[in-house]
């Protein structure tokens, strides 16, 4: 009986699927976007592999990268000042970066909102209060938040290169709404950001680094890896150490379950 | 506990003696975990999974009671609260990264039991309510999983949630009903939050409940094997401590340095971006995915696409996917073969690899757009899923002819490692079936 | 985890199937089994021990800066550093010849008004608003509150007196209210902690 009423069962969602199977499909004009799309281009950033480590040096250039033409209109809203301690800054050094920043307080007089200067315990503050407050004074464009963008993006650290680095001239075929410029690295290639490399030496880092497109568009991609994953360093010294640790433990236990079953399995040396 | 061989626990202290007429949980454990538990002595290491699986669930558990003493279950602060975690909470990230990982391995450990429990016919009797509890740890797991991802409140974990339970609103009548009163609103809210929270730290208490079931379950007959034969006496078994404990130690060594692999070196490897994007109710993304593990699932759901028989393709979609799953409460009287293993079914042998390569193309369907050719593949291979449970199994179990099967576990054994079988060819019938480097 | 203990144990037990020849309780291998799997297992504890110390975002607010200027001679402020309550009084010259008045052995924990201020900054008296005895906060610090029958503070919850160096002069609690570490940053402002 069960299996009968399984037959039928089987044979109902057999039939419905083929029947959806045979059903014709609309034509799908082939999508022009898929056509144009480009995917990142892959450097070799210093973070990859096994024992990735941060450029400390590349990470101060790119968050002055950040600081000078980035933080314009993205914010950095997840980190705090005292985490520049990473990029190798000291605690003087973070205290007047901190101080440069204007933090929302209230008063502790009158309870009115103000603001005071950045503390080290203090986080980046947010650039727009509010999502409507951004797309009302960038044209209805909403420039996200950089915290997590190397994670929040497929192929994050090379998307961001590509993309800041790959404006270029739309092809013919391709028509760019007034206002957006046109990036084969965009998802809808139109993007609402004007091109933030415009030329090399735009800024002038400390270190002396020539400051050329791509050379900025590789810092602050590292800087904005460290951003999405402060613990990198970490996390691979622990996987290191965890992984070599659980080799020799495995092979331990593998040699113990050999002996425990030596005498069970009296086979041939050769298997 | 059922052969009368299985040593009986002799407690050797003075303490020992005292528990045991109190509270014989070292008898207990001993039975079911150590020498007094005998155990088929050809398991391979397919059958190490089980042991995986408990193991993992308690990694979840111990991860995830952790993580709940930082997470805060608020719409306004939950993803704050989780990047709280990745970076001030002290080894916060990598609690979290064991959690999130922790979850793909556990279903990718408890799949890897489920298709071995397929292959060597374990939901066969008198095993079938064994099978039974664990298809329910099965659905809880899902359950837990879903809801777990929804905690994030990212951009993934909101339209997940919005079109999981946007599932319920295809039910005819009191489907909005329904779908209002899981929500808590007419939308994944605050209230939709909390309880999944809620829920989401009581199911796996709830499953390992059924676990203990599950094990005892599979005490009264004893762990199948992988010829599908009864144990016959004592020289078929060993006693599962020292023998099963440091096989199982040892794949649980295994276990845990791919495991590490994934956390330390490739920890967002199996989840998706979008999820690094505050949820924000007011924008889909471009393309809505569940994690893996639910991908065949998904592509059950996907595959209707054509209103018949006067039934929405929505509610056909929804109750094809149910169908899917509740069906295999069913096979162990779908399937009436009296052969357990597939050793022994050279038919039923090639449509388990057919199926196995069905879920994996179901998979890969689920996790694209709607676009040709993918849809048709994947309307496809819903229709083997169906037929291969309902039709294919039923017919099959009726008309193959089986191979000869060894006259016990101790003879199979004996013909693998190259002596002579007693009778029969069974040595050489296993060469096919999944064989352990052993 | 069961089976990590179960190896260890292994060592001991003779299964049905074991010969009986080797004394494998002292088997090496089983032996470094398991201490490499227990040397693993209290690795995995640290961290979720530790999780639950004080995170790094909790840690950076270990230090707060304090302005003087409102504290009218007499009065006295409550402030809040790490999650408690601070007192930060002005005393009077009046106030302070009572304090060094008391004659310190006779205190429950001897301490001078000197002791538990910053030398020339005699006048501010800063401490923790906690109560030694079981952490209530006492009364005082505001205006037209109990201050108790030594002109200080008086603990609710349990009847404990201070005088007005803060200095324990009856009921249950031990010890005198505790003195932060602080440091003058200007003649008005002071860091704490």
């Amino acid at each position: 009986m069960i299996r009968l009423g399984a037959l039928g069962v089987g044979l109902l969602f057999v039939i419905t699927l083929l029947w959806g199977v045979i059903q014709p499909r609309e034509a799908v004009a082939p999508d022009p976007v898929k056509a144009l799309h480009k995917h990142p281009q892959e450097i070799e950033w210093t973070t990859n592999g096994v024992f990735g480590k941060f450029d400390r040096k590349q990470m101060q250039r790119g968050f002055q990268v950040y600081k000078e033409i980035c933080s314009a209109c993205h914010s950095i809203h997840r980190v705090a000042f005292r985490d520049l301690a990473a990029l190798g800054f000291s605690a003087p050094e973070i205290k007047a970066i901190a101080a440069g920043y204007d933090i929302a307080t209230i008063d502790d007089k009158t309870g009115e909102p103000t603001t005071r200067k950045g503390l080290p315990a203090d986080k980046f503050p947010l650039i727009y209060p509010n999502e409507i407050a951004a797309r009302a004074a960038q044209n209805g464009a909403l420039p996200p938040d950089l915290s997590l963008i190397t994670k929040a993006r497929e192929d994050g650290p090379n998307y961001v290169h590509s993309l800041i680095t790959g404006y270029a001239d739309a092809p013919a075929n391709w028509k760019v709404p007034d206002g957006l410029y046109y990036n084969p690295y965009f998802r809808s290639l139109n993007v609402a950001m004007p091109p933030p490399l415009a030329a090399d030496d735009q800024i002038t880092y400390v270190d002396g680094t020539k400051a050329t497109k791509d050379q900025m568009a590789r810092d602050v991609a590292t800087f904005l890896t460290w951003t999405a994953e402060p613990k990198l360093e970490a996390r691979k010294e622990t996987g290191v150490a965890a992984i070599a640790f659980l080799l020799i433990l495995t092979a331990l236990g593998y040699l113990s379950y050999r002996k425990v079953w030596a005498d069970v399995k009296r086979k041939p040396a050769a298997v | 506990m059922s052969f009368p061989w299985a040593k009986h626990y002799q407690p050797t202290s003075e303490f020992g003696k005292y528990m045991d007429s109190r509270l014989p949980l070292p008898r207990f454990i001993y039975g079911a975990l150590g020498a007094g538990y005998p155990t088929p002595k050809n398991l391979n290491y397919f059958y190490n999974f089980g042991v995986l699986a408990g193991v993992a669930l308690v990694i979840q558990i111990i991860t995830g009671v952790v993580l709940g003493m930082h997470y805060a279950a608020n719409t306004g602060i939950a993803f704050d609260s989780v990047e709280h975690i990745m970076r001030d909470v002290n080894s916060g990230w990598m609690i979290r990264y064991m959690h999130a990982v922790g979850a793909s391995f556990f279903f990718a450990v408890v799949y890897v039991h489920i298709f071995r429990g397929l292959y060597y016919g374990s939901y066969k009797p008198p095993r079938e309510v064994l099978w039974l509890l664990g298809l329910v740890i099965f659905l809880l797991m899902m359950a837990t999983a879903f809801m777990g991802y929804v905690l994030v409140w990212g951009q993934m974990s909101f339209w997940g949630a919005t079109v999981i339970t946007n599932l319920f609103s295809a039910v005819p009548i009191v489907g909005e009903a329904i779908h209002t009163w899981l929500l808590g609103g007419f939308a994944p809210d605050n209230a939709t939050l909390n309880r999944f929270f809620s829920l989401h730290y009581l199911l796996p208490f709830i499953i390992f409940g059924v676990i203990i079931l599950h094990v005892w379950a599979l005490h009264i007959p004893g762990s199948n094997n992988p010829t599908g034969v009864d144990v016959k006496g004592p020289q078929d078994t060993v006693p599962f401590h020292p023998y099963y404990t440091a096989k199982d130690f040892f794949g649980l060594g295994v276990y845990l340095t791919l495991f590490s692999v994934f956390v330390f070196f490739l920890p967002n490897a199996l989840g998706e971006v979008d999820n690094y994007v505050p949820a924000n109710p007011l924008s889909t993304p471009t393309h809505i995915v569940p994690e893996w593990y639910l991908l065949p699932f998904y592509a059950i759901l996907k595959a209707f696409t054509t209103d018949f028989l006067l039934v929405k393709a929505k509610l056909w979609g929804v109750i094809a996917m149910l169908a899917a799953i509740v069906l295999l409460f069913f096979l162990p009287w779908l399937d009436t073969s009296p052969v357990r293993s597939n050793r022994y079914r050279p038919l039923n042998r090639i449509f388990f690899w057919i199926f196995v390569a069905d879920c994996l193309v179901l998979g890969y369907c689920g996790g694209q757009l709607a676009v040709e050719p993918w849809v048709r593949i994947g309307q496809l291979a819903a229709a083997y899923y169906f037929a291969h449970f309902l039709i294919i199994i039923p017919l099959i179990a009726r008309f193959e002819k089986t191979l000869p099967l060894p006259n016990s576990i101790s003879e199979s054994v004996l013909a693998k490692y190259g002596k002579p079988p007693a009778s029969g060819s069974a040595g050489t019938l296993g060469g096919t079936a999944p064989q352990p480097a052993e | 985890m069961a089976s990590e203990t179960s190896v260890s144990a292994a060592s001991g037990a003779h299964g049905d199937g074991l010969p009986p020849e080797g004394e494998r309780r002292r088997d090496f291998l089983y032996v470094a089994t398991g201490a490499f799997a227990a040397v693993g297992a209290a690795a995995v504890v640290v961290p979720l021990v530790n999780q639950m110390n004080p995170s790094a975002d909790v840690l950076a607010l270990a230090s707060i800066d304090l302005d003087l200027t409102p504290i009218q001679p007499g009065q006295a402020i409550v402030a809040s550093w790490r999650g408690k309550p601070i007192f930060a009084r002005q005393l009077t010259p009046q106030e302070i010849a009572t304090a060094n008045a008391v004659d310190i052995k006779t205190l429950r924990d001897p301490q001078t008004l000197a002791e538990r201020t910053k030398p020339g900054n005699e006048k501010w008296l800063i401490t923790l608003g906690v109560c030694t005895h079981l952490g209530c906060v006492p009364l005082g610090a505001r205006e037209g509150e109990n201050r108790g029958d030594y002109g200080g503070y008086y603990c609710p919850c349990h009847g404990s007196q201070y005088d007005i160096a803060g200095r324990i002069r009856g009921g249950p609690a031990p010890k005198n209210l505790e003195v932060p570490t602080y440091a003058f940053k200007s003649p008005t402002s002071v860091t704490i902690g």
